[in-house]
């Protein structure tokens, strides 16, 4: 998709979001206001909360190593063209897919080869629950949108039915599956600075996180320097472009949207490789959506991703330090504050595209 | 005879253009333009794409504002800002892509933005009564009720006109307004430009065509990098004159040797059927065979099927019957990887649909469909190298790889394409409107390289709508008529009128 207005680079990438995002603290600081909260104490104690501490920095990497896979999913595909909405439900699954794998080789090995054995059975799953929709756009004419969103609830309802009656834990109520073995735990972050000889605070952060990292690489060297992306964002111009290069879009749209499942499941590993050590019913709590979000507001590129997904983290971390310390903001408060972000940097993106093109264009020497 | 119906100077000219200068970013569009256009003249507007006619007339219509100069009508300086404006101070426009919507009927185009309140029947009634008026004094008779798309592309272009004359313009605006007509039609059209002059009416004609210019109009005013660098009184000046002050130098249009030697076809097509986009037949029965080493010529008036054909001859449409044949392979189920590999290439139509991506870089761009040899990474380097040669050989102007394809102007996006196809080393070569949106000294250039092809023996299918270009380069020619092919004419046996004939499903 081509921005109607064009600007240039810096303006598009930098000036845009930080614009929408100020728009998003305006909107909250007037909302925190009418409840008769101080916008500024609010805004101190979430920065506090979130980058404050060493507890605080851990919370907010660890919700950020899911923003980043759920952002990536959503970054790559829309390279393609493709609007992967599903990468809650493909995370759903990939957390169900990493506990079979698990379960089934635990009778093998108990060691760390549990942890790749985890990590595939969560690509995979994440994968096949793209590629699905992906396979039905490419040769069925139904649109991902449409079918992503109906994928999330199948994934729901497929996920309540396992953890009930097939993998749940035996003579328990909750719907939730044992544990997994030790091996198949990623390293949590604690012990594995520990290991290098500094001291830190106990968080859910975990090795997934570098996981993220690597990916956000990897997706960068797919997407624009790699033949494979260069198909996939011929694509995504929308023109037929790639067919008269003689590429086969219809494969290429559902591999695009595999490899979004895979990404998406990377926050499946985090949760129940890293922190639950189990799949407990709803991990995803949202984090593919926010997804969504985070990539719009990366401008799709693993940088801009890896970097709202921060701010994204330190929101969600700040954000729970708001709500314990200030009784008359609840956790639905956050709900909404998250929710301003996301309506501002997601829907109102445009908002101020024009303005800022005429105010450049009259700077413009002449 | 040529009326030049204010010789005197007595009365202020319909518009001045006064020093108009308007910068985009690093392009100077137009530099400092001073140009009188005289009441009730029919004045020419040539020039390469890119010399500033379409920014000048954007800034008439109220598109864009000048960085400097006005714009006086009738010696009134007016302040225009929208195109509502313009329409107010007497200014329509015919553009070159009609501004039709076609599901509705002449009539609601007619009234599109100018209801007359929120019931439309006063302003249905007071339409037609304009329309009635205007069918007496011109030879301009429409059915109000037909749907736009139903009509004949002459017939719209008469709709598009209409627009601005039930909305009172004096000064008529149109760009190429024969882009899409045949000879016949052009013909009707200038008819009815003269009866509007006789009428009082001013006419601005942006046309790459010097034949039509020295045809109909009374002056023109030659644009060149931004700037005006002359306006002439026809009978002052000839085609070549006007060519040569378009591009600042003489332009020698390339000519074809003669033909060669027969030899087997190297494609050959029995009686090929294919359905355009809507379901409706859109070739009907085609045979054709192109030899190594000839050009075949496809002529005829745009949306005769010949954008199927091609289409489907490329691998981009399935045929509905019949047969494509490669040399002895069957290719008419082919993918255009197929194709690639058997060495045809294809210069599609719409290079905005096909041929490039906009978004992407010059280098990236002269990767679609070429990029067999590169690994699973791209080698950027070596690419950017060699799309830095190509754009020197085939003079892509600026030659920056880097710069975003849908930065460069018409003529130097098709030269793109063109070097990146013939680069691939093509035995048969589809080329669709080769010249398109292309300035004369981009055209020469583009014929000399289609020649150099043939000559070495690469067979090249042809399908264009500009009769000269078909007359010049095929050895033969296929007329297309509502899909099916109306007629073939070797080259030498045939001329413009012959053909056009033929295109208009006469002969």
């Amino acid at each position: 998709m081509s921005a109607p207005v064009p600007l240039p680079a810096w303006a598009d990438r930098l000036l845009m979001p930080l614009l929408a995002l100020a728009t998003a603290a305006l909107a909250a600081a007037l909302l925190l206001f009418g409840i008769g909260e101080n916008p500024a104490d609010a805004l101190a104690i979430m920065l506090r909360g979130a980058l404050g501490s060493g507890e605080g920095i851990g919370f907010t990497l660890y919700y950020a190593t899911n923003f980043i896979f759920t952002g990536l999913a959503v970054a790559l595909a829309y390279h393609a063209g493709l609007f992967n909405i599903g990468a809650e439900g493909q995370a759903t699954m990939a957390g169900i897919g990493a506990a079979l794998f698990i379960f089934a080789a635990e009778p093998i090995t108990q060691g760390f080869l549990l942890i790749p054995i985890g990590i595939v059975g969560a690509m995979i799953f994440g994968a096949v629950w793209a590629a699905i929709p992906g396979w039905l756009q490419a040769w069925r004419g139904s649109h991902v949108v449409i079918t992503t969103i109906m994928f999330n609830f199948l994934a729901a309802i497929v996920s309540v039915y396992l953890l009930v009656n097939v993998i749940g834990k035996e003579g328990s109520m909750q719907p939730e599956t044992r544990l997994i073995a030790d091996g198949a735990q990623l390293w949590t972050m604690q012990a594995m600075l520990g290991a290098l000889g500094f001291k830190s605070p106990s968080t859910p952060l975990n090795f997934a996180f570098v996981l993220a990292l690597l990916a956000a690489f990897a997706v960068w060297v797919l997407i624009f320097r790699s033949k494979f992306g260069f198909h996939l964002r011929l694509i995504g111009t929308g023109n037929d472009a790639a067919r008269y290069a003689g590429i086969n879009t219809q494969r290429m749209i559902v591999l695009a949207m595999a490899l979004s499942g895979a990404l998406a499941a990377g926050m499946a590993v985090n949760e129940v490789m890293g922190v639950q050590h189990r799949v407990v019913i709803e991990f995803t709590s949202g984090y593919g959506f926010v997804g969504i979000a985070v990539a719009l507001m990366g401008r799709n590129h693993p940088v801009g991703v890896i970097l709202s997904a921060l701010l994204f983290g330190a929101l969600y971390q700040g954000g729970t330090e708001l709500a314990f310390e200030r009784p008359a903001i609840t956790r639905d408060l956050i709900v909404t504050l998250s929710g301003l972000v996301i309506f501002c940097v997601g829907a109102l993106d445009q908002l101020y595209r024009k303005p800022l093109a005429q105010l450049l264009a009259r700077r413009e020497p002449g | 005879m040529r009326v030049h119906s204010d010789p005197g100077g007595t009365s202020p000219p319909a518009i001045v253009f006064d020093h108009i200068d308007k910068r985009f970013g690093a392009v100077h569009a137009n530099r400092s333009i001073h140009l009188a256009i005289a009441r009730g003249d029919i004045h020419a507007l040539v020039g390469e794409n890119g010399a500033g006619k379409s920014t000048l007339m954007s800034i008439l219509f109220g598109f864009y504002q000048a960085d400097s100069g006005r714009i006086l009508i009738d010696g009134q300086e007016s302040k225009i800002t929208s195109p509502s404006d313009a329409i107010a101070s007497g200014i329509g426009m015919v553009h070159q892509h009609f501004m039709l919507v076609e599901p509705m009927s002449v009539a609601d185009n007619l009234m599109l933005g100018h209801e007359g309140g929120f019931a439309l029947a006063g302003g249905r009634k007071a339409l037609l009564a304009k329309l009635d008026a205007l069918a007496r004094d011109y030879d301009l008779t429409i059915e109000p009720d037909a749907i736009v798309s139903d009509l004949p592309v002459g017939l719209q272009q008469r709709v598009e006109l209409l627009k601005s004359l039930v909305r009172d313009a004096d000064i008529l605006v149109l760009d190429e307004p024969t882009a899409v007509l045949t000879p016949g039609e052009a013909d009707r059209l200038f008819a009815l430009l003269r009866d509007l002059k006789a009428r009082g009416k001013t006419i601005i004609l942006i046309t790459h065509k010097l034949r039509e210019v020295m045809e109909i109009a009374d002056r023109v005013s030659v644009l060149r990098q931004g700037a005006c660098v002359g306006t002439y009184p026809i009978v002052d000046t000839n085609e070549a004159a006007l060519a040569e002050a378009m591009i600042g130098r003489r332009v020698h249009m390339p000519e074809r040797a003669d033909t060669l030697a027969d030899d087997e076809p190297l494609l050959t097509v029995e009686a090929l059927c294919v359905r355009d986009a809507r379901g409706g037949m859109a070739v009907k029965d085609v045979s054709l065979m192109v030899r190594p080493g000839e050009i075949l010529g496809i002529a005829g008036v745009a949306g005769n099927g010949q954008t199927e054909l091609l289409e489907a001859l490329a691998g981009l449409r399935a045929a509905t019957s019949g047969s494509i044949r490669f040399k002895n392979s069957d290719i008419s189920h082919a993918t255009p990887a197929d194709l690639h590999a058997l060495g045809i290439r294809h210069i599609p139509e719409d290079r905005l649909r096909y041929a490039l991506a906009y978004p992407f870089a010059v280098w990236e761009n002269c990767l679609i469909g070429a990029d067999d040899e590169q690994g699973s990474l791209i080698a950027r380097q070596t690419v950017m190298g060699d799309a830095a040669r190509l754009m020197q050989a085939y003079d892509v102007r600026p030659a920056d790889p880097l710069l975003r394809a849908g930065a460069l102007s018409g003529g130097n996006q098709q030269k793109l394409v063109l070097g990146r196809e013939i680069e691939q080393r093509p035995r048969l070569l589809l080329v669709g409107q080769p010249t398109r949106g292309v300035d004369i000294g981009a055209i020469a250039f583009i014929h000399r390289r289609l020649l150099d092809l043939r000559a070495q023996g690469v067979a090249i299918l042809l399908v264009s709508v500009e009769l000269d270009e078909i007359l010049r380069l095929s050895d033969r020619i296929l007329v297309m008529q509502e899909g099916r092919i109306a007629g073939e004419r070797r080259a030498g046996e045939t001329d413009e009128r012959d053909l056009g004939l033929l295109m208009a499903g006469i002969a």
